[in-house]
Protein backbone atom coordinates (compact mmCIF):
# COMPACT_ATOMS: atom_id res chain seq x y z
CA UNK A 1 0.00 0.00 0.00
CA UNK A 2 1.31 3.26 -1.34
CA UNK A 3 1.75 6.09 1.57
CA UNK A 4 -0.99 7.96 -1.08
CA UNK A 5 -3.60 5.18 -0.69
CA UNK A 6 -2.77 4.54 3.25
CA UNK A 7 -3.86 8.87 3.64
CA UNK A 8 -6.97 7.69 1.67
CA UNK A 9 -7.51 4.82 3.25
CA UNK A 10 -7.43 6.38 6.77
CA UNK A 11 -9.54 9.24 5.70
CA UNK A 12 -12.25 6.49 4.39
CA UNK A 13 -12.15 5.04 7.91
CA UNK A 14 -12.79 8.92 9.67
CA UNK A 15 -16.17 9.36 6.98
CA UNK A 16 -17.27 5.47 8.21
CA UNK A 17 -16.57 6.68 11.62
CA UNK A 18 -18.53 9.64 11.43
CA UNK A 19 -21.40 7.81 9.49
CA UNK A 20 -24.89 6.51 11.02
CA UNK A 21 -25.33 3.16 8.99
CA UNK A 22 -21.88 2.48 9.64
CA UNK A 23 -22.94 1.82 13.45
CA UNK A 24 -26.02 0.52 12.59
CA UNK A 25 -24.65 -2.44 10.79
CA UNK A 26 -21.98 -2.90 13.46
CA UNK A 27 -24.61 -2.68 16.45
CA UNK A 28 -26.49 -5.00 14.71
CA UNK A 29 -23.88 -7.71 13.86
CA UNK A 30 -23.01 -7.11 18.02
CA UNK A 31 -26.47 -7.53 18.70
CA UNK A 32 -27.86 -10.89 16.96
CA UNK A 33 -25.54 -12.58 19.15
CA UNK A 34 -26.81 -11.09 22.44
CA UNK A 35 -29.86 -11.60 21.47
CA UNK A 36 -29.37 -15.27 20.34
CA UNK A 37 -27.97 -16.16 23.95
CA UNK A 38 -30.52 -14.02 25.29
CA UNK A 39 -33.37 -16.03 23.19
CA UNK A 40 -31.90 -19.34 24.31
CA UNK A 41 -31.34 -18.49 28.12
CA UNK A 42 -35.54 -18.13 28.34
CA UNK A 43 -36.24 -21.07 26.54
CA UNK A 44 -35.37 -24.75 26.65
CA UNK A 45 -35.31 -25.78 22.86
CA UNK A 46 -32.45 -25.57 20.78
CA UNK A 47 -31.03 -25.12 17.34
CA UNK A 48 -30.31 -28.96 17.53
CA UNK A 49 -30.17 -29.04 13.31
CA UNK A 50 -27.25 -26.51 12.46
CA UNK A 51 -23.79 -27.15 13.05
CA UNK A 52 -22.91 -27.11 16.34
CA UNK A 53 -26.37 -26.49 17.55
CA UNK A 54 -26.61 -29.61 19.94
CA UNK A 55 -23.74 -27.99 22.04
CA UNK A 56 -24.54 -24.42 22.35
CA UNK A 57 -25.41 -24.83 26.10
CA UNK A 58 -22.17 -26.89 26.75
CA UNK A 59 -20.02 -24.00 26.07
CA UNK A 60 -19.89 -20.28 24.83
CA UNK A 61 -17.99 -20.90 22.36
CA UNK A 62 -20.50 -23.16 20.61
CA UNK A 63 -22.42 -19.30 20.09
CA UNK A 64 -20.42 -17.52 17.39
CA UNK A 65 -20.16 -20.49 15.67
CA UNK A 66 -23.90 -21.08 15.59
CA UNK A 67 -24.28 -17.19 14.61
CA UNK A 68 -22.53 -17.69 11.38
CA UNK A 69 -24.98 -20.01 10.12
CA UNK A 70 -28.20 -17.75 10.85
CA UNK A 71 -26.44 -14.55 9.58
CA UNK A 72 -24.71 -16.24 6.60
CA UNK A 73 -28.38 -16.27 4.30
CA UNK A 74 -28.93 -12.52 4.69
CA UNK A 75 -27.51 -10.67 7.69
CA UNK A 76 -24.08 -10.22 7.27
CA UNK A 77 -24.45 -9.99 3.06
CA UNK A 78 -27.31 -7.26 4.39
CA UNK A 79 -24.52 -5.41 6.72
CA UNK A 80 -21.66 -5.82 4.40
CA UNK A 81 -23.55 -4.16 1.24
CA UNK A 82 -24.98 -1.56 3.81
CA UNK A 83 -21.35 0.22 3.55
CA UNK A 84 -20.16 -1.01 0.85
CA UNK A 85 -22.59 -0.11 -1.57
CA UNK A 86 -22.60 3.77 -0.45
CA UNK A 87 -19.19 3.80 -0.68
CA UNK A 88 -18.97 5.02 -3.96
CA UNK A 89 -22.50 6.15 -4.72
CA UNK A 90 -23.06 8.08 -1.65
CA UNK A 91 -20.35 10.69 -2.91
CA UNK A 92 -21.75 10.66 -6.37
CA UNK A 93 -24.84 11.87 -4.97
CA UNK A 94 -23.66 14.49 -2.80
CA UNK A 95 -21.23 15.48 -5.17
CA UNK A 96 -18.41 14.94 -2.80
CA UNK A 97 -16.85 12.95 -5.76
CA UNK A 98 -16.02 15.64 -7.70
CA UNK A 99 -14.53 17.40 -4.61
CA UNK A 100 -11.47 15.07 -3.84
CA UNK A 101 -11.29 13.98 -7.37
CA UNK A 102 -10.19 17.40 -8.47
CA UNK A 103 -7.20 17.14 -5.73
CA UNK A 104 -3.65 15.52 -6.33
CA UNK A 105 -4.57 11.91 -5.99
CA UNK A 106 -5.42 9.55 -8.91
CA UNK A 107 -8.63 7.75 -9.38
CA UNK A 108 -7.12 4.34 -8.46
CA UNK A 109 -5.72 5.53 -4.86
CA UNK A 110 -8.99 6.88 -4.53
CA UNK A 111 -10.90 3.86 -5.46
CA UNK A 112 -8.05 1.76 -3.97
CA UNK A 113 -8.63 3.58 -0.51
CA UNK A 114 -12.54 3.00 -0.48
CA UNK A 115 -12.05 -0.76 -1.30
CA UNK A 116 -9.89 -1.36 1.39
CA UNK A 117 -11.98 0.13 3.84
CA UNK A 118 -15.21 -1.88 2.64
CA UNK A 119 -13.07 -4.67 2.96
CA UNK A 120 -12.06 -3.47 6.80
CA UNK A 121 -15.65 -3.16 7.52
CA UNK A 122 -16.68 -6.68 6.58
CA UNK A 123 -13.98 -7.59 8.94
CA UNK A 124 -14.83 -5.98 11.75
CA UNK A 125 -18.01 -6.54 11.67
CA UNK A 126 -17.18 -10.23 11.61
CA UNK A 127 -15.32 -10.54 14.77
CA UNK A 128 -17.32 -8.35 16.41
CA UNK A 129 -19.99 -10.56 16.05
CA UNK A 130 -17.55 -13.31 17.23
CA UNK A 131 -16.37 -11.51 19.97
CA UNK A 132 -19.47 -10.40 21.38
CA UNK A 133 -20.79 -14.20 20.63
CA UNK A 134 -18.41 -16.05 22.66
CA UNK A 135 -18.47 -13.45 25.50
CA UNK A 136 -22.22 -13.41 26.05
CA UNK A 137 -21.94 -17.64 25.43
CA UNK A 138 -19.41 -17.79 28.13
CA UNK A 139 -20.92 -15.75 30.57
CA UNK A 140 -24.19 -17.88 30.04
CA UNK A 141 -22.90 -21.55 29.96
CA UNK A 142 -19.05 -20.91 30.65
CA UNK A 143 -15.93 -21.28 28.52
CA UNK A 144 -15.54 -24.85 28.45
CA UNK A 145 -14.15 -27.51 26.10
CA UNK A 146 -15.56 -27.48 22.33
CA UNK A 147 -17.31 -30.54 20.81
CA UNK A 148 -15.55 -30.59 17.03
CA UNK A 149 -18.21 -31.72 13.99
CA UNK A 150 -16.44 -35.25 14.35
CA UNK A 151 -17.31 -35.15 17.63
CA UNK A 152 -14.37 -35.13 19.38
CA UNK A 153 -13.57 -32.67 22.34
CA UNK A 154 -10.51 -29.74 21.77
CA UNK A 155 -9.30 -27.41 24.39
CA UNK A 156 -11.41 -24.53 25.04
CA UNK A 157 -7.79 -22.39 23.88
CA UNK A 158 -8.17 -24.37 20.64
CA UNK A 159 -11.28 -23.51 19.95
CA UNK A 160 -10.71 -20.11 20.11
CA UNK A 161 -7.94 -20.37 17.83
CA UNK A 162 -10.47 -22.69 15.58
CA UNK A 163 -13.29 -19.43 16.00
CA UNK A 164 -10.63 -17.21 14.85
CA UNK A 165 -9.55 -18.69 11.45
CA UNK A 166 -13.33 -19.65 10.93
CA UNK A 167 -14.59 -15.82 10.92
CA UNK A 168 -11.06 -15.32 8.99
CA UNK A 169 -12.21 -17.99 6.39
CA UNK A 170 -16.03 -16.14 6.64
CA UNK A 171 -14.62 -12.97 5.99
CA UNK A 172 -14.07 -14.02 2.43
CA UNK A 173 -17.11 -14.64 0.62
CA UNK A 174 -18.65 -12.01 2.37
CA UNK A 175 -15.79 -9.71 1.11
CA UNK A 176 -17.11 -11.41 -2.50
CA UNK A 177 -20.02 -9.24 -1.67
CA UNK A 178 -18.78 -6.11 -0.88
CA UNK A 179 -16.63 -6.16 -3.79
CA UNK A 180 -20.33 -6.89 -5.59
CA UNK A 181 -21.54 -3.78 -3.56
CA UNK A 182 -18.78 -1.42 -4.43
CA UNK A 183 -18.96 -2.51 -8.62
CA UNK A 184 -22.74 -1.39 -8.02
CA UNK A 185 -22.28 1.81 -6.47
CA UNK A 186 -19.92 2.45 -8.93
CA UNK A 187 -21.92 1.70 -11.62
CA UNK A 188 -25.37 2.69 -10.37
CA UNK A 189 -24.36 6.06 -8.58
CA UNK A 190 -26.90 4.97 -6.48
CA UNK A 191 -26.57 3.90 -2.71
CA UNK A 192 -30.12 2.22 -2.01
CA UNK A 193 -29.68 0.87 -5.61
CA UNK A 194 -26.36 -1.04 -4.51
CA UNK A 195 -27.54 -2.24 -1.12
CA UNK A 196 -30.35 -3.70 -2.36
CA UNK A 197 -28.82 -5.39 -5.86
CA UNK A 198 -25.89 -6.89 -3.47
CA UNK A 199 -28.46 -8.37 -1.30
CA UNK A 200 -30.18 -9.71 -4.25
CA UNK A 201 -26.93 -10.76 -5.43
CA UNK A 202 -25.96 -12.63 -1.89
CA UNK A 203 -29.46 -14.17 -1.78
CA UNK A 204 -29.39 -15.92 -5.70
CA UNK A 205 -26.10 -17.44 -4.68
CA UNK A 206 -27.92 -18.90 -1.69
CA UNK A 207 -30.91 -20.25 -4.00
CA UNK A 208 -28.87 -21.55 -6.99
CA UNK A 209 -27.17 -23.93 -3.76
CA UNK A 210 -30.67 -25.81 -3.04
CA UNK A 211 -31.94 -25.55 -5.93
CA UNK A 212 -32.66 -28.97 -7.35
CA UNK A 213 -30.14 -30.15 -10.44
CA UNK A 214 -27.14 -27.52 -9.47
CA UNK A 215 -25.13 -30.02 -7.43
CA UNK A 216 -22.44 -29.64 -10.20
CA UNK A 217 -22.01 -25.74 -9.86
CA UNK A 218 -22.61 -26.09 -5.94
CA UNK A 219 -18.67 -25.87 -4.92
CA UNK A 220 -18.64 -22.93 -6.84
CA UNK A 221 -20.98 -20.62 -6.02
CA UNK A 222 -20.65 -17.64 -3.34
CA UNK A 223 -22.96 -18.82 -0.68
CA UNK A 224 -21.50 -22.24 -0.47
CA UNK A 225 -17.99 -20.59 1.14
CA UNK A 226 -19.76 -19.70 4.24
CA UNK A 227 -20.13 -23.22 4.93
CA UNK A 228 -16.21 -23.74 4.37
CA UNK A 229 -14.96 -23.07 8.02
CA UNK A 230 -17.10 -26.54 8.71
CA UNK A 231 -13.10 -28.36 7.49
CA UNK A 232 -11.75 -26.42 10.63
CA UNK A 233 -13.86 -27.84 13.15
CA UNK A 234 -13.11 -31.36 11.64
CA UNK A 235 -10.06 -33.40 13.57
CA UNK A 236 -8.26 -33.79 11.86
CA UNK A 237 -8.74 -30.50 9.75
CA UNK A 238 -10.22 -30.99 6.23
CA UNK A 239 -8.55 -28.63 4.12
CA UNK A 240 -10.17 -29.30 0.56
CA UNK A 241 -13.20 -26.75 1.40
CA UNK A 242 -10.64 -24.58 2.75
CA UNK A 243 -8.39 -24.15 -0.06
CA UNK A 244 -11.77 -24.19 -2.53
CA UNK A 245 -13.02 -21.51 -0.59
CA UNK A 246 -9.74 -19.63 -0.85
CA UNK A 247 -9.55 -19.67 -4.97
CA UNK A 248 -13.25 -19.57 -5.64
CA UNK A 249 -13.33 -16.34 -2.86
CA UNK A 250 -10.60 -14.74 -4.90
CA UNK A 251 -12.69 -14.98 -8.08
CA UNK A 252 -15.67 -13.38 -6.01
CA UNK A 253 -13.75 -10.48 -5.31
CA UNK A 254 -11.82 -9.64 -7.93
CA UNK A 255 -13.60 -9.89 -10.81
CA UNK A 256 -16.06 -7.33 -9.28
CA UNK A 257 -13.50 -5.15 -8.40
CA UNK A 258 -11.40 -4.99 -11.76
CA UNK A 259 -14.58 -4.09 -13.61
CA UNK A 260 -15.67 -1.07 -10.56
CA UNK A 261 -11.93 -0.22 -11.11
CA UNK A 262 -12.33 0.14 -15.08
CA UNK A 263 -15.53 1.93 -14.64
CA UNK A 264 -14.21 4.11 -12.11
CA UNK A 265 -11.30 5.64 -13.90
CA UNK A 266 -12.79 6.47 -17.38
CA UNK A 267 -16.00 7.67 -15.74
CA UNK A 268 -17.90 10.85 -16.62
CA UNK A 269 -18.39 12.76 -12.84
CA UNK A 270 -20.76 15.08 -13.70
CA UNK A 271 -24.34 15.78 -12.26
CA UNK A 272 -24.55 13.34 -10.03
CA UNK B 1 6.71 23.80 -19.02
CA UNK B 2 7.18 26.93 -16.97
CA UNK B 3 5.95 29.05 -19.68
CA UNK B 4 3.14 26.56 -20.98
CA UNK B 5 -0.33 28.53 -21.17
CA UNK B 6 -2.66 28.58 -18.06
CA UNK B 7 -5.51 27.00 -20.10
CA UNK B 8 -5.26 26.08 -23.97
CA UNK B 9 -8.12 24.00 -25.87
CA UNK B 10 -8.16 23.20 -29.38
CA UNK B 11 -11.36 22.10 -30.83
CA UNK B 12 -12.93 20.90 -27.87
CA UNK B 13 -16.16 19.01 -28.29
CA UNK B 14 -17.87 17.17 -25.92
CA UNK B 15 -21.59 15.56 -26.47
CA UNK B 16 -24.48 13.69 -24.76
CA UNK B 17 -26.90 12.39 -27.08
CA UNK B 18 -28.09 14.82 -29.17
CA UNK B 19 -26.76 17.71 -27.29
CA UNK B 20 -24.01 19.50 -27.88
CA UNK B 21 -23.07 21.21 -24.51
CA UNK B 22 -18.91 21.67 -25.93
CA UNK B 23 -19.08 23.01 -29.45
CA UNK B 24 -15.47 23.09 -31.01
CA UNK B 25 -14.20 25.57 -28.20
CA UNK B 26 -10.55 26.80 -28.81
CA UNK B 27 -10.09 28.65 -25.65
CA UNK B 28 -6.66 30.45 -24.28
CA UNK B 29 -6.18 31.93 -21.37
CA UNK B 30 -3.24 33.90 -20.78
CA UNK B 31 -0.88 34.21 -17.47
CA UNK B 32 -2.64 36.91 -14.92
CA UNK B 33 -6.13 36.61 -16.89
CA UNK B 34 -8.96 37.06 -15.20
CA UNK B 35 -10.95 35.63 -18.16
CA UNK B 36 -14.96 35.23 -17.93
CA UNK B 37 -16.76 32.70 -19.76
CA UNK B 38 -20.00 34.58 -20.02
CA UNK B 39 -23.24 32.73 -21.46
CA UNK B 40 -26.87 31.70 -20.60
CA UNK B 41 -27.54 28.96 -19.02
CA UNK B 42 -26.99 25.91 -20.71
CA UNK B 43 -24.46 27.37 -22.54
CA UNK B 44 -21.72 24.59 -21.31
CA UNK B 45 -19.70 26.81 -19.52
CA UNK B 46 -19.84 24.17 -16.65
CA UNK B 47 -19.07 21.20 -18.95
CA UNK B 48 -15.80 23.20 -20.26
CA UNK B 49 -14.85 23.69 -16.44
CA UNK B 50 -15.69 19.59 -15.85
CA UNK B 51 -13.64 18.80 -18.71
CA UNK B 52 -10.69 21.00 -17.21
CA UNK B 53 -10.64 19.46 -14.22
CA UNK B 54 -10.71 16.23 -15.33
CA UNK B 55 -14.49 15.11 -14.35
CA UNK B 56 -15.38 14.54 -17.81
CA UNK B 57 -13.75 12.91 -20.70
CA UNK B 58 -14.18 15.18 -23.88
CA UNK B 59 -15.86 13.53 -26.97
CA UNK B 60 -13.46 15.23 -29.13
CA UNK B 61 -10.29 18.08 -29.24
CA UNK B 62 -8.01 18.68 -26.16
CA UNK B 63 -7.63 20.46 -23.26
CA UNK B 64 -4.38 21.33 -21.36
CA UNK B 65 -3.58 23.20 -18.48
CA UNK B 66 -0.22 24.48 -18.03
CA UNK B 67 0.98 22.29 -20.89
CA UNK B 68 -1.03 18.86 -19.18
CA UNK B 69 -3.60 17.12 -20.25
CA UNK B 70 -6.18 16.01 -17.48
CA UNK B 71 -6.90 12.77 -19.56
CA UNK B 72 -3.48 11.80 -20.15
CA UNK B 73 -1.82 13.39 -17.18
CA UNK B 74 -4.96 12.27 -14.73
CA UNK B 75 -4.27 14.62 -11.18
CA UNK B 76 -0.61 15.71 -12.20
CA UNK B 77 -2.59 18.20 -14.81
CA UNK B 78 -3.97 19.53 -12.11
CA UNK B 79 -0.99 21.04 -10.50
CA UNK B 80 -1.06 24.16 -9.55
CA UNK B 81 -4.29 24.40 -10.51
CA UNK B 82 -7.96 24.88 -8.42
CA UNK B 83 -11.35 25.02 -8.33
CA UNK B 84 -15.13 23.91 -7.88
CA UNK B 85 -17.56 23.25 -10.47
CA UNK B 86 -21.66 24.38 -9.49
CA UNK B 87 -21.78 24.47 -6.41
CA UNK B 88 -18.42 23.23 -3.97
CA UNK B 89 -19.64 19.90 -2.31
CA UNK B 90 -18.06 18.80 1.20
CA UNK B 91 -18.94 16.33 3.37
CA UNK B 92 -22.11 17.53 5.98
CA UNK B 93 -21.30 15.58 8.83
CA UNK B 94 -17.63 16.82 9.02
CA UNK B 95 -16.64 20.47 10.69
CA UNK B 96 -15.80 23.06 8.08
CA UNK B 97 -12.05 22.19 9.24
CA UNK B 98 -12.03 18.29 8.83
CA UNK B 99 -13.74 18.64 5.27
CA UNK B 100 -10.18 21.35 4.91
CA UNK B 101 -7.90 18.55 6.54
CA UNK B 102 -8.89 15.48 4.48
CA UNK B 103 -8.54 17.64 1.41
CA UNK B 104 -5.03 18.91 2.93
CA UNK B 105 -4.06 15.13 3.22
CA UNK B 106 -4.93 14.73 -0.70
CA UNK B 107 -3.24 17.10 -2.01
CA UNK B 108 -0.07 16.97 0.61
CA UNK B 109 2.41 18.94 0.01
CA UNK B 110 2.59 20.91 3.36
CA UNK B 111 -1.27 21.70 2.60
CA UNK B 112 -2.47 21.13 5.73
CA UNK B 113 -0.39 23.89 7.37
CA UNK B 114 -2.14 26.42 4.95
CA UNK B 115 -5.86 25.63 6.79
CA UNK B 116 -5.48 28.46 9.28
CA UNK B 117 -4.80 30.91 6.78
CA UNK B 118 -7.13 29.91 4.20
CA UNK B 119 -10.29 30.17 6.79
CA UNK B 120 -8.71 33.87 7.68
CA UNK B 121 -8.94 34.57 4.18
CA UNK B 122 -12.67 33.49 3.60
CA UNK B 123 -13.55 34.71 7.18
CA UNK B 124 -15.01 31.21 8.00
CA UNK B 125 -12.58 30.94 11.20
CA UNK B 126 -15.16 31.14 13.97
CA UNK B 127 -17.53 28.61 12.09
CA UNK B 128 -14.68 26.29 11.23
CA UNK B 129 -15.45 23.27 14.29
CA UNK B 130 -19.03 23.52 13.10
CA UNK B 131 -20.30 20.73 10.78
CA UNK B 132 -21.17 21.72 7.14
CA UNK B 133 -24.22 20.56 7.18
CA UNK B 134 -25.20 23.48 9.00
CA UNK B 135 -23.78 26.28 7.22
CA UNK B 136 -25.19 28.39 4.40
CA UNK B 137 -24.66 28.85 1.16
CA UNK B 138 -22.34 31.50 0.92
CA UNK B 139 -20.41 30.02 3.67
CA UNK B 140 -20.17 26.68 1.33
CA UNK B 141 -18.95 28.52 -1.26
CA UNK B 142 -16.73 30.60 0.74
CA UNK B 143 -15.30 27.41 2.04
CA UNK B 144 -14.96 26.36 -1.02
CA UNK B 145 -12.46 28.46 -2.47
CA UNK B 146 -10.06 27.77 0.99
CA UNK B 147 -10.57 24.60 -0.28
CA UNK B 148 -8.91 26.14 -3.51
CA UNK B 149 -6.70 28.23 -2.21
CA UNK B 150 -4.88 25.27 0.11
CA UNK B 151 -3.56 24.08 -3.02
CA UNK B 152 -1.80 27.66 -3.66
CA UNK B 153 -3.48 27.61 -7.61
CA UNK B 154 -1.79 29.74 -10.11
CA UNK B 155 -4.87 29.23 -12.04
CA UNK B 156 -8.21 29.09 -10.49
CA UNK B 157 -11.65 27.80 -12.39
CA UNK B 158 -14.40 29.02 -10.42
CA UNK B 159 -18.46 28.45 -12.06
CA UNK B 160 -20.36 30.79 -11.06
CA UNK B 161 -18.95 31.53 -7.95
CA UNK B 162 -21.64 34.01 -7.15
CA UNK B 163 -25.11 32.39 -8.07
CA UNK B 164 -27.25 31.93 -5.36
CA UNK B 165 -25.49 34.79 -2.92
CA UNK B 166 -27.51 37.78 -1.34
CA UNK B 167 -26.27 41.26 -2.41
CA UNK B 168 -23.88 41.23 0.27
CA UNK B 169 -22.29 37.68 -0.27
CA UNK B 170 -22.25 38.53 -4.09
CA UNK B 171 -20.10 41.45 -3.12
CA UNK B 172 -17.81 39.87 -0.91
CA UNK B 173 -17.44 36.93 -3.38
CA UNK B 174 -16.56 39.56 -6.07
CA UNK B 175 -13.91 41.59 -3.70
CA UNK B 176 -12.46 38.00 -3.02
CA UNK B 177 -11.53 37.45 -6.48
CA UNK B 178 -10.46 41.07 -7.27
CA UNK B 179 -8.03 40.13 -4.24
CA UNK B 180 -6.99 36.88 -5.64
CA UNK B 181 -6.36 37.90 -9.17
CA UNK B 182 -4.29 41.16 -7.58
CA UNK B 183 -1.99 38.77 -6.14
CA UNK B 184 -1.60 37.37 -9.52
CA UNK B 185 -3.62 33.89 -9.73
CA UNK B 186 -4.94 33.61 -13.43
CA UNK B 187 -8.44 33.09 -12.80
CA UNK B 188 -11.05 31.22 -15.56
CA UNK B 189 -14.64 32.77 -14.33
CA UNK B 190 -17.66 31.43 -16.18
CA UNK B 191 -20.90 33.40 -14.83
CA UNK B 192 -24.07 34.44 -16.82
CA UNK B 193 -24.08 37.56 -15.09
CA UNK B 194 -22.77 40.50 -17.98
CA UNK B 195 -22.54 43.09 -14.64
CA UNK B 196 -20.11 40.36 -12.95
CA UNK B 197 -18.17 39.67 -15.82
CA UNK B 198 -18.01 43.66 -16.56
CA UNK B 199 -16.54 44.26 -13.01
CA UNK B 200 -14.20 41.51 -12.67
CA UNK B 201 -12.62 40.47 -15.85
CA UNK B 202 -9.97 41.91 -18.62
CA UNK B 203 -10.97 39.59 -21.13
CA UNK B 204 -14.43 37.56 -22.08
CA UNK B 205 -15.63 34.39 -24.54
CA UNK B 206 -19.06 34.95 -25.11
CA UNK B 207 -20.69 31.48 -25.48
CA UNK B 208 -23.97 30.50 -26.95
CA UNK B 209 -25.02 26.93 -27.12
CA UNK B 210 -21.41 25.73 -26.82
CA UNK B 211 -19.43 27.39 -28.99
CA UNK B 212 -17.59 30.73 -28.34
CA UNK B 213 -19.35 33.86 -30.62
CA UNK B 214 -16.81 36.73 -29.04
CA UNK B 215 -13.63 36.34 -27.58
CA UNK B 216 -11.69 39.87 -26.38
CA UNK B 217 -12.12 42.87 -24.25
CA UNK B 218 -15.18 44.21 -23.60
CA UNK B 219 -14.64 47.27 -24.41
CA UNK B 220 -13.85 46.35 -27.87
CA UNK B 221 -16.72 43.93 -28.17
CA UNK B 222 -18.27 47.84 -27.48
CA UNK B 223 -16.23 49.54 -29.84
CA UNK B 224 -16.70 47.08 -32.47
CA UNK B 225 -20.10 46.89 -32.14
CA UNK B 226 -22.32 49.05 -35.26
CA UNK B 227 -23.74 51.45 -33.18
CA UNK B 228 -26.45 54.05 -34.48
CA UNK B 229 -25.91 57.74 -34.65
CA UNK B 230 -28.57 60.61 -34.66
CA UNK B 231 -26.58 63.94 -36.55
CA UNK B 232 -27.89 67.23 -36.12
CA UNK B 233 -25.93 70.06 -38.04
CA UNK B 234 -25.62 73.47 -39.62
CA UNK B 235 -26.59 72.09 -43.13
CA UNK B 236 -28.11 68.34 -43.20
CA UNK B 237 -28.46 68.45 -46.66
CA UNK B 238 -25.03 68.68 -46.97
CA UNK B 239 -24.32 66.25 -44.36
CA UNK B 240 -26.15 63.74 -45.78
CA UNK B 241 -23.65 64.02 -49.12
CA UNK B 242 -20.95 64.12 -46.62
CA UNK B 243 -21.53 61.22 -44.99
CA UNK B 244 -22.71 58.75 -47.92
CA UNK B 245 -19.44 59.34 -49.00
CA UNK B 246 -17.40 57.87 -46.62
CA UNK B 247 -16.54 54.63 -45.89
CA UNK B 248 -18.18 52.29 -43.15
CA UNK B 249 -21.39 54.81 -42.74
CA UNK B 250 -24.09 53.15 -43.42
CA UNK B 251 -27.94 53.67 -43.40
CA UNK B 252 -27.87 57.23 -43.76
CA UNK B 253 -31.57 58.61 -43.88
CA UNK B 254 -32.68 62.46 -42.44
CA UNK B 255 -36.16 62.59 -41.11
CA UNK B 256 -37.14 65.40 -39.84
CA UNK B 257 -34.23 67.74 -40.27
CA UNK B 258 -31.72 64.81 -38.53
CA UNK B 259 -30.09 62.14 -39.60
CA UNK B 260 -29.39 58.91 -38.86
CA UNK B 261 -26.67 56.26 -39.62
CA UNK B 262 -25.02 53.27 -38.45
CA UNK B 263 -21.30 53.07 -37.76
CA UNK B 264 -18.32 51.82 -35.85
CA UNK B 265 -16.59 54.30 -33.78
CA UNK B 266 -13.74 54.62 -35.97
CA UNK B 267 -15.44 55.71 -39.03
CA UNK B 268 -18.09 58.21 -36.60
CA UNK B 269 -14.64 59.86 -35.86
CA UNK B 270 -13.59 59.77 -39.54
CA UNK B 271 -16.65 61.26 -40.67
CA UNK B 272 -16.99 64.07 -38.01
CA UNK B 273 -13.67 65.66 -38.95
CA UNK B 274 -14.77 65.37 -42.69
CA UNK B 275 -17.74 67.34 -41.80
CA UNK B 276 -15.41 69.65 -40.26
CA UNK B 277 -13.58 70.19 -43.47
CA UNK B 278 -16.37 71.09 -45.35
CA UNK B 279 -17.18 73.72 -43.07
CA UNK B 280 -20.38 71.55 -41.71
CA UNK B 281 -20.97 72.39 -38.09
CA UNK B 282 -22.09 69.76 -35.86
CA UNK B 283 -24.59 70.65 -33.25
CA UNK B 284 -25.22 67.07 -32.07
CA UNK B 285 -24.13 63.67 -32.45
CA UNK B 286 -25.25 61.22 -30.50
CA UNK B 287 -25.13 57.84 -30.10
CA UNK B 288 -27.88 55.42 -29.70
CA UNK B 289 -25.59 52.96 -28.05
CA UNK B 290 -26.60 49.49 -28.04
CA UNK B 291 -25.62 48.82 -24.11
CA UNK B 292 -23.31 45.67 -23.87
CA UNK B 293 -26.87 44.19 -22.37
CA UNK B 294 -28.24 44.22 -25.52
CA UNK B 295 -25.27 42.83 -27.53
CA UNK B 296 -24.46 40.40 -25.36
CA UNK B 297 -28.04 39.55 -26.01
CA UNK B 298 -27.78 40.36 -29.43
CA UNK B 299 -24.87 37.40 -29.36
CA UNK B 300 -26.15 34.84 -27.16
CA UNK B 301 -29.55 34.52 -29.46
CA UNK B 302 -31.46 36.62 -26.51
CA UNK B 303 -32.36 33.58 -24.59
CA UNK B 304 -30.92 31.20 -22.31
CA UNK B 305 -30.80 27.70 -24.15
CA UNK B 306 -32.56 25.94 -21.36
CA UNK B 307 -35.05 27.65 -19.25
CA UNK B 308 -34.57 30.45 -17.08
CA UNK B 309 -34.45 33.36 -19.30
CA UNK B 310 -34.92 36.14 -16.57
CA UNK B 311 -31.39 35.29 -15.33
CA UNK B 312 -29.31 36.05 -18.35
CA UNK B 313 -29.00 39.95 -17.65
CA UNK B 314 -29.97 40.27 -13.57
N1 LIG C 1 -24.31 14.94 -17.57
C1 LIG C 1 -25.08 15.46 -18.55
N2 LIG C 1 -25.90 14.65 -19.26
C2 LIG C 1 -26.66 15.15 -20.25
N3 LIG C 1 -26.70 16.44 -20.61
C3 LIG C 1 -25.92 17.30 -19.95
C4 LIG C 1 -25.06 16.86 -18.89
N4 LIG C 1 -24.40 17.93 -18.41
C5 LIG C 1 -24.80 18.99 -19.15
N5 LIG C 1 -25.72 18.62 -20.07
C6 LIG C 1 -26.35 19.51 -21.05
O1 LIG C 1 -25.35 20.24 -21.69
C7 LIG C 1 -25.74 21.60 -21.86
C8 LIG C 1 -24.74 22.51 -21.18
O2 LIG C 1 -24.83 22.36 -19.78
P1 LIG C 1 -23.90 23.13 -18.75
O3 LIG C 1 -22.49 22.95 -19.14
O4 LIG C 1 -24.28 22.70 -17.39
O5 LIG C 1 -24.33 24.64 -19.01
P2 LIG C 1 -24.07 25.94 -18.12
O6 LIG C 1 -23.11 25.58 -17.05
O7 LIG C 1 -23.54 26.93 -19.09
O8 LIG C 1 -25.39 26.35 -17.59
C9 LIG C 1 -27.15 21.73 -21.30
O9 LIG C 1 -28.05 21.61 -22.36
C10 LIG C 1 -27.25 20.53 -20.38
O10 LIG C 1 -28.58 20.10 -20.30
MG1 LIG D 1 -23.40 25.76 -15.01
Amino acid sequence: MTAAVAKVYRWEIVKLLAQKRTYLGLGTAMAVPLIFVVVLLLQSGGPNDVPLGRYIRDTGLATPFVVLFFMSIWGFPLITALVAGDIVASESQNGTLKTILTRSRNRGEIFAGKVLASITYTLVIVFAMGLVGAVAGSIAWGFHPLTSLSGTQVSAAHGVALLAGSLALYVLPLAGIAAFAVLLSTVTRNSAAAVVGALMWALLMQLLGVLPGTEAIRPYLLGTQFEAWHGFLRIPADWSPVIRALWVCALYIALPLASAYVVFLRRDVAGD
Amino acid sequence: MSDALPISTTALVKRYGDIVAVDGVDLTVERGDVFGYLGPNGAGKTTLLRILLGLIRPTSGSAKLFGRDPLVDGARALDGVAGFVEGPRFYSYLSGRKNLELLADYDGDGARSRIDGVLEIVELRDRAKDRVGGYSHGMRQRLGIAASLLRQPRLLLLDEPTTGLDPAGMRDMRDLVRRLAGEGITILLSSHLLNEVEDLCNRVAIIRKGSIVYDGPLQELLATAATGYRLRATDSERARLVLLSQQGIDGVALEEGQLRFTADEEAVARAAIALGQARIGITALIPETASLEELFLRLTGGESSDHDREAIVA
